[in-house]
């Protein structure tokens, strides 16, 4: 079952490495990873996209709080949270047919068209996975991709629940 | 006034003096010489040159073992930092607190493949609890007392310290101070027992009809085998130890009922087996105990305390988790066992050890030795007990002799018996024994070891004579590495694929050559008189050379796939 882990750790060289490091080191998937300091400074936070059964997940989530860096992590999958992750697709845009129906389907899912080249658009999306993938069918079904980067999911709880120190 | 100002070398001897290391085990090199220079200019802690980086991890490793301290290496950076890390994983594997200072090419060299440049922070990633990369004078102080406190606390481990050169060179020069009173707002070990687990675990204790204790190195670790001793006795149930757990409660005590797991006692195992409740102190429930996962001890309720939440569920699900320090644990299950007026069951107790006796009759650990035949190790390690009176700190390497030893010399107290259990590592036996008489030069010490075994760090005979450190070493040569020939024996239809070893060195001229005394034990009836006569010597390091029988096996032994008590007692015979 897919799981987002929410990790706060300490904002120090190494510390990715680390969780990295024990994800390979233990057979663990990441699906997605991303990272980036706090408001403060001194922390890190990260979301990690996994798969794993019940009893992999206990594991996982014990072995990266053994972590010395590491200050909390929280599955948030069970409880109420947002999802959200960016997408960047630049897309094949030849004729007034194609610039028509990017337009239409990215107006559809909310997304924006952020850049223009002579032959290419490039749309900006945000959303949950199923969100974005669900886009890159629809696109897909109208014009050719040329070029897509996704960021990978952050997640937090809906709430009063917070992830601090 | 001016504050006195610092070299990082001085800071790095200046800081271990403070946390009040008596010993460095090292090997300098070009990147650590300014340390080596501020060693030479202080007499508060003595520097050991070892042969070979690898025995200073391990000989560091065998002084943390046997006196509870922090084992404290000194390596060059590149081949120097990397020869330590069969060392750090043996540390890591059996939890053994211990600090590797290694050097580093100068930081502005770092990342251009310089002259012995190796990233060993990266290296050692997945086998240390902690590792720090020093970039300024000020870090050294900070990561040296956050290293030690790691080191030694909650489930203790091996921290790594990276120090590069242009830190450490007389150029660049700090004021000093170290706060050793450390807190880290990341790191904070549960130690004491959830009260509401407590009473879970006190009740089904209570309740059980067939407990068994199963007891391991964290009893070693907490130094709290006079609690366990004590909580054992309040239950007057059966208790069993792991090869970390040996002498975490007296072998010879009644309930004792030996060694689990691959080559434990068959009482132990069918004790286990047969358990309604397993109360696993300071365990990991390792493969080489468990046997088949699928099929282990099915009818138990199982509670396990450890420091660790990590080794709690991982491949044993536990009924009755208990997160805490197992000494804190232990005395909390003790208080709670009083408040609720616990009085052992006697009539299920009764039955419980009739059943046990019962298998104890089986004798699972016998032998046969003729007068006449060869030499079996099993006799070797009986006549160790007798002539040391059961004294001797224990040193083992790795193969049938480490179980053998652990099968045949019961030990009477924790850190006693000392052996690479988790990483299993040839070598670790001469350079560990040192590392203990020179905690310990008025006690017998042995390193049990085989003709494989001791080769691979047999160069530390030299450090042995520069330092004085007269051990035992007791080699039960069987011309083969036994083990592996074991496994090819009983599983690879006895096709010894390499693990004879044809060219065997004398080892009586060996030790000769390094300035020791040599002797060749290779018929029984001179066993007994030629290892007393060994241990009579106690100014020299004495090389015991006995020729044992080649063909023997370990015995008993769990089969391959089956549950935990499914047990080889002797060739094609079944327990």
């Amino acid at each position: 079952m897919r799981r987002i882990l929410a990790i706060l750790m300490e904002n120090e060289p190494g510390s990715l490495s680390r969780i990295v490091g024990l994800f390979s080191q233990r057979a663990f998937n990441i699906e997605s990873l991303t990272v980036a300091p706090t408001n403060d400074n001194s922390l890190s936070r990260m979301t990690i996209a996994t798969e794993g059964d019940d009893k992999v997940l206990e594991q996982i989530v014990k072995q990266v709080n053994k972590l010395i860096d590491v200050i909390k992590i929280t599955d948030i999958t069970d409880r109420q949270h947002i999802e959200r992750e960016l997408l960047l697709v630049k897309v094949a845009a030849v004729s007034d047919k194609a610039r028509n129906d990017i337009k239409r389907i990215t107006d559809i899912f909310r997304g924006s068209i952020v850049d223009i080249g002579k032959q290419v658009y490039t749309v900006q999306l945000t959303g949950d996975a199923e969100k974005l993938n669900a886009f890159i069918v629809a696109i897909e079904h109208e014009t050719d991709i040329i070029e897509s980067a996704r960021s990978g999911c952050v997640g937090m709880a809906r709430g009063d629940k917070a992830l601090r120190l | 006034m001016t504050k006195e100002l610092f070299t990082g070398a001085e800071m790095v001897v200046k800081s271990l003096s403070a946390l009040k290391v008596k010993y460095i085990f090292g090997y300098p090199g070009g990147s650590v010489l300014d340390i080596y220079d501020a060693i030479f200019q202080q007499d508060e802690i003595e520097h050991i040159l070892v042969r070979h980086e690898q025995a200073a991890t391990h000989m560091a490793d065998g002084y943390a073992r046997a006196t509870g301290e922090v084992g404290v290496v000194l390596a060059t950076s590149g081949p120097g930092a990397t020869n330590c890390v069969t060392g750090i994983a043996t540390a890591y594997m059996d939890s053994i607190p211990m600090v590797v200072l290694a050097g580093q090419v100068a930081s502005s060299l770092i990342g251009n493949d310089a002259f012995q440049e190796t990233d060993i922070v990266g290296c050692t990633r997945p086998i240390i609890k902690h590792s720090f990369s020093c970039r300024s004078l000020a870090d050294i102080p900070v990561a040296i007392a956050k290293a030690f406190y790691l080191a030694s606390t909650g489930r203790p481990g091996p921290v790594v310290i990276e120090l590069p050169k242009d830190i450490l060179i007389p150029d660049n020069k700090a004021p000093f101070s170290i706060d050793t009173d450390i807190k880290i707002r990341s790191y904070n070990p549960t130690i004491t027992g959830h009260p509401k687990q407590i009473k879970k675990a006190a009740k089904t204790i209570a309740s059980a009809k067939k407990l068994v204790v199963y007891s391991g190195g964290g009893i070693i670790l907490s130094d709290s085998s006079e609690l366990l001793t004590t909580l054992v006795e309040t239950l007057k149930a059966p208790v069993t130890n792991t090869l970390m757990g040996l002498g975490g409660i007296s072998g010879t005590h009644k309930q004792f009922v030996g060694m689990l797991g691959m080559h434990g006692s068959l009482e132990a195992n069918k004790s286990m087996a047969n358990a309604d409740v397993i109360l696993a102190l300071g365990v990991r429930f390792d493969d080489r105990v468990t046997n088949n996962v699928e099929k282990f001890c099915p009818n138990a309720t199982i509670i396990h305390v450890d420091i660790d939440p990590t080794s709690i569920s991982k491949t044993i699900n536990a009924h009755i988790p208990v997160v805490g320090l197992v000494d804190v644990v232990m005395q909390q299950l003790l208080d709670e066992l009083t408040r609720i007026n616990f009085t052992p069951d006697e009539a299920a107790l009764s039955q419980w050890w009739q059943q046990i006796n019962e298998w104890r009759d089986v004798k699972s650990m016998s032998y046969e030795q003729t007068d006449t035949g060869k030499i079996k190790p099993q006799r070797v390690v009986q006549a160790l007990y007798k002539i040391t009176q059961g004294d001797a700190y224990i040193c083992s390497d790795v193969g049938q002799h480490q179980m053998f030893a652990a099968q045949h010399y019961p030990f009477a107290k924790p850190r006693q018996w000392i052996n690479s259990g988790g990483a299993g590592t040839m070598g670790f036996g001469l350079p560990a024994a040192m590392g203990v008489k020179l905690a310990f030069p008025d006690k017998h010490v042995v390193c049990i070891t085989g003709d494989g075994s001791i080769q691979m760090n047999i160069q530390e005979l030299s450090t042995c004579s520069q330092y004085n450190l007269p051990v035992v070493i007791v080699t039960l040569n069987n011309r083969s590495l036994g083990m592996v020939r074991q496994w090819q024996d009983m599983v690879y239809g006895g096709r010894h694929s390499s693990s004879y070893m044809e060219s065997l060195p004398d080892f009586v001229k060996i030790a000769e050559a390094y300035g020791h005394i040599g002797i060749q034990i290779d018929n029984l009836a001179e066993l007994d008189e030629k290892l007393t006569q060994a241990f009579a010597i106690k100014e020299r390091l004495v090389f015991v050379d006995v020729m044992v029988d080649e063909k023997e096996h370990v015995y008993p032994m769990q089969i391959r796939t089956g549950a935990i008590d499914e047990m080889w007692l002797k060739k094609g015979v079944k327990a």
